[in-house]
């Protein structure tokens, strides 16, 4: 009896704590599927609305405009608010966006932007040139208001608004960047209520007042940011009722979310690795998007960290300040292999400093120029700027200890790891030593101009003015204790100059001829070597996505484009709409089951119950 | 074994229990107060660690902050200023601890909100998430380490060692994501049941939001299950063994009680007590969350939130994660010692 009560008992508690966790899982598993099939989970909602879900991965550090710098965070501004201009999806010149046109003073230094009348908040109010110089004048006064987009009105002298369709501004010096203001403007009348800029993040009370095409619905931090189509933007509404922006912490998590349908687009961070692209591109109704991107990929070195006060620190390799040494590194570095193998064929290979989608300024040396692959020569060089091998064949410095960089990388990007492998193996095979130091944090080393090279990418925009800037002297901190806005602490007079004049040029040719100019400076320095242009890899679901603009039109990316042009302009593929009640029924039918199956439970307890009772007493 | 030493055994337990107990007047407060000072010396040394920790990380905050924009000086000295780093080391650690002891950590500087609202924001899901595999592991560890031990050497204890150490030693996010695609996208027949991830779908309201929270619970709870069962089970199942050739199981048995009341009311109990230093120990762990599966499963919990906060670093987040963490650990490890004379009246004396 004993024996039986033992066998009897436990199994029994067990077997009720399984069928209880089974009743639960079949209880929420209802909700899904096989009635519940996922892909129109992103497709329509309960009520028939058609909702574009995007996966993303980075938090959104604020939804103030005023304060947030994160991608994530601005493309979404993009979307709520108009900025005065907006960039051409095809080929990236400005077009109108809140201002319908725009002209200097001869003077050069009075801009007139005349402000369209038939946008309006969507909480009824009418957008005026009076919201716009609230903005800039909000930016140029207080410094919470600055900290985001700061930059932008630093050479601004006065911001007026003369009529509700005039707005001026006035510079201290002229600027020709005047048409690539990124800068979101807000209504006046809302935003002049915030008491403390500083900390007022936007993010609480829905909907959030906007004229963008989408108005800010809703916010969980780190769940979703939810918008809703504005029916009434100037520009036609967007054909999808909603967009979503889910996090997928994990990028794998996100793959398999577009492969059940959960989202209809994934980009990665910034991109989808190879081997998640090749595993998507045989998958059913998934397209995978491979364009050119508008990064590029670098290695940056340490020039001797300097401030502009001419004080100098940090303790980059004093072999690097010659420029053949520089040159020699660049002619040992195997940029094809890097794409094939590191980039698996997803990059282009590396030239000059602005990435070839930007067609007017891509600028590339000339054959005879080119620092191409060439171990042999890069050897040469060395040899000829004295740093000869030892009789361990390593390189020696002119302190007469062999030479081994300290290179920066980014310990959360596989490329930089496998590209570094192959610098130890090039330079390797020159004399060189290489110490890759791989951290989550890199930014303080790099302020801190410890380091002889970097791994080094930058995002360019349409108008090349900021990646340019990093590069000049004035970018350089005021004295080693503050923080500047430059890259790597490159300080070239004769760049500067070219910097200067781009700047007050307003004829686009000419200024692309100038930026040009720059870039084959940078080029003959050998502080920035561009190694690749990685591609933007994305994929989206064709049976929830018709049709989508890509930036540039012609094979562009999706993804964190200049202006809005993505997701404004999605167009839902059919539906079938045989689906859109699919959700509620498979809720109703795993309730149903979960309820029979909890009841049968409780049905066959009773029996076992009643069955040993006697025996238990 | 003699039948008649065991008696002697019982009725000693029986006579020893009240014995501690007329005796714990005088000695439980002192223990008490010498536990409850030395959770509070702890917490203290946590709040001073917390503050030099992470301050000998190198570089500087507000220039990790602003490193790559354009930021003047003026700025500079205004975010130094804003959030207190112009001042001396010893002045910002006296505000520190003012402040914290009032709870408040100060403002994060990628979130630019209060600490305090960051944490509490996502404490609840890491409660909802740990919480919900705590109370499931534990009971199924104790369930089947009692099962396993009572049984040991049979072949189901065998298959119970065997797998929970299995699963004990699979990675938590790599199992996460097996489970994904397996139970979510779906293999061959089997459909996808759960979603990829997140804690609800958006919009929800009402009954439809606590379904959908509970469906996207199941797979990040299972995971955590499957992974945290094994260390309960195999603590309880030694302690357990150890207790079985205990004379007085065998006197139980001799008055002719079964074979379950014996392991249920008086095998088990007394060999809880390591099992109880590891469940007050697991309870303190779950307020800290498991960043592995939160990031897999993109949970919105603390254990993303402290990743995230280490990577800038944002350092009242980082400072304020951490004092929660150990203080929760604390916490229960003071609760355990305050619960173990209860259990057993020995350790008070």
């Amino acid at each position: 009896m004993g024996t039986n009560d033992q066998k009897r008992s436990l199994p029994h508690g067990l077997r009720l704590v399984a069928l209880a966790g089974a009743a639960a899982l079949t209880l929420t598993a209802g909700l899904a599927t096989p009635l519940d099939p996922a892909p129109q989970q992103a497709r329509a909602a309960d009520d028939g609305k058609k909702v574009l879900t995007v996966a993303v991965a980075q938090s959104v550090d604020s939804l103030s405009p005023f304060l947030a710098v994160r991608l994530l965070s601005t493309s979404i501004h993009r979307l709520m608010y108009e900025y005065l201009t907006n960039y051409d999806p095809k080929d990236n010149h400005a077009i109108p966006g809140l201002a319908t046109k725009w002209e200097s003073s001869p003077d050069k230094l009075t801009w007139t932007y005349t402000i369209r009348d038939n946008s309006t908040w969507s909480d009824g109010e009418q957008a005026t040139a009076e919201d716009a110089a609230w903005t800039f004048n909000k930016m140029m006064t207080d410094t919470g208001a600055a900290t985001a987009n700061g930059s932008y009105v630093g050479n601004f002298r006065k911001v007026t608004a003369p009529s509700p369709t005039e707005l001026v501004i006035e510079l201290k010096k002229p600027q020709a960047t005047m048409a690539a203001l990124d800068v979101p403007i807000v209504p006046k009348h809302v935003w002049e209520k915030v008491s403390d800029f500083s900390e007022f993040n936007n993010d609480k009370d829905f909907p959030v007042v906007g004229n963008g095409p989408f108005v800010l619905s809703g916010y969980k931090a780190d769940s979703y940011v939810r918008l809703k189509a504005n029916k009434d933007f100037w520009r036609g509404s967007p054909k999808f009722d909603e967009l979503v922006f889910r996090y997928y912490k994990d990028q794998d998590a996100a793959v398999s979310a577009l492969r059940k349908g959960e989202v209809s687009f994934v980009a990665g961070s910034p991109s989808l690795t190879p081997a998640q692209a090749e595993s998507l591109k045989g998958a059913d109704d998934i397209q995978v998007n491979d364009a050119p991107g508008r990064r590029f990929y670098a290695l940056a070195t340490n020039p001797g960290a300097k401030a502009k006060n001419g004080e100098k620190f940090g303790d980059g390799h004093p072999s690097l300040l010659d420029q053949r040494v520089r040159n020699a590194l660049f002619r040992a570095v195997d940029r094809e292999a890097i794409i094939d193998k590191v980039f698996r064929g997803h990059a282009v290979e590396g030239e000059g400093y602005i990435p070839p989608r930007f067609q007017d300024y891509f600028w590339k040396p000339s054959a005879d120029r080119k620092l191409a692959y060439d171990p042999a020569e890069a050897a040469r060089l060395l040899d000829q700027a004295g740093y000869k091998k030892n009789g361990d064949g390593k390189r020696v410095g002119k302190d007469g200890k062999p030479i081994t960089y300290r290179v920066l990388c980014h310990a959360t990007d596989p490329n930089d790891k496998a590209v570094g492998k192959y610098l130890q193996e090039w330079w390797g095979k020159l004399g060189i030593g290489v110490r890759l130091n791989c951290l989550d944090n890199v930014t303080d080393p790099w302020l801190a101009g410890k380091y002889d090279l970097a791994f080094d990418g930058w995002s360019v925009n349409p108008d090349p003015d900021f990646v340019l800037s990093i590069h000049t002297c004035g970018a350089l901190p005021a004295t080693p204790e503050e923080t500047g806005a430059t890259d790597n602490f490159i300080c070239d007079k004769k760049y500067d100059e070219l910097y200067a004049r781009q700047l007050t040029e307003y004829d686009p040719a000419k200024r692309a001829d100038i930026v040009k100019q720059m870039e084959s400076r940078l080029y003959d320095l050998g502080y920035m070597n561009v190694m690749a242009y990685p591609n933007a890899v994305e994929a989206f679901r064709t049976d929830q996505i018709k049709s989508i603009t890509t930036m540039p039109a012609k094979a562009g990316n999706i993804y964190g484009q200049d202006g809005y042009w993505s997701w404004w302009s999605a167009v839902p593929a059919d539906s079938g709409g045989s689906s859109d009640n699919a959700s509620s029924t498979g809720v109703v039918v795993g309730i149903v089951a979960g309820v029979v199956i909890l009841g049968g439970l409780g049905a066959f307890a009773a029996m076992r119950r009643r069955a040993t009772a006697e025996e238990r007493e | 074994m003699t039948a008649d030493a065991t008696p002697a055994l019982v009725e000693d337990k029986q006579q020893t229990a009240p014995g501690p107990r007329v005796r714990k007047s005088s000695a439980y407060p002192r223990y008490l107060a010498g536990k409850v000072a030395g959770a509070a010396v702890s917490l203290l040394a946590v709040l001073v660690t917390s503050f030099f920790l992470f301050r000998l990380i190198p570089g500087d905050p507000v220039k990790t902050m602003t490193g790559g924009r354009q930021v003047s000086a003026e700025q500079l000295a205004a975010y130094r200023e804003e959030f207190g780093l112009d001042l001396p080391l010893w002045r910002q650690f006296t505000d520190y601890c003012g402040k914290a002891l009032t709870g408040d950590f100060g403002t994060s500087y990628q979130f630019r909100s209060p600490v305090v609202d960051k944490i509490t924001e996502a404490l609840p899901n890491t409660l909802l998430l740990t919480g919900t595999a705590f109370v499931l592991y534990t009971a199924l560890g104790i369930l089947l380490g009692t099962r396993s031990a009572w049984r040991h050497g049979r072949l189901g204890d065998r298959v119970n060692t065997g797998l929970a150490l299995t699963l004990y030693s699979i990675p938590s996010f790599w199992l996460g994501l097996l489970l994904i695609i397996v139970l979510s996208v779906g293999i061959g027949p089997l459909p996808g049941m759960f979603p990829t991830g997140g804690m609800e779908s958006g919009g929800e309201e009402g009954f439809a939001y606590v379904l959908d929270v509970a469906h996207h619970l199941v797979l990040p709870v299972v995971t955590l299950v499957a992974v945290e069962y094994g260390q309960t089970l195999l603590v309880t199942r030694s302690a357990l063994l150890d207790e079985m050739g205990s004379d007085y199981l065998t006197t139980a048995r001799a008055k002719g009680l079964r074979d379950d009341l014996v392991r249920r009311r008086h095998a088990v109990p007394n060999a809880l007590l390591p099992t109880v230093t590891l469940i007050f120990i697991n309870l303190g762990r779950t307020v800290a969350g498991v960043i592995l599966v939160e990031t897999v499963f993109s949970w919105p919990g603390l254990g993303g939130l402290f990743y995230q906060a280490l990577s800038v670093p944002d350092l009242p987040l980082v400072q304020g994660l951490f004092f929660v963490f150990a203080a929760a650990v604390i916490l229960m490890n003071t609760l355990a010692d305050l619960v173990y004379p209860l259990l057993d009246p020995r350790v008070a004396r």
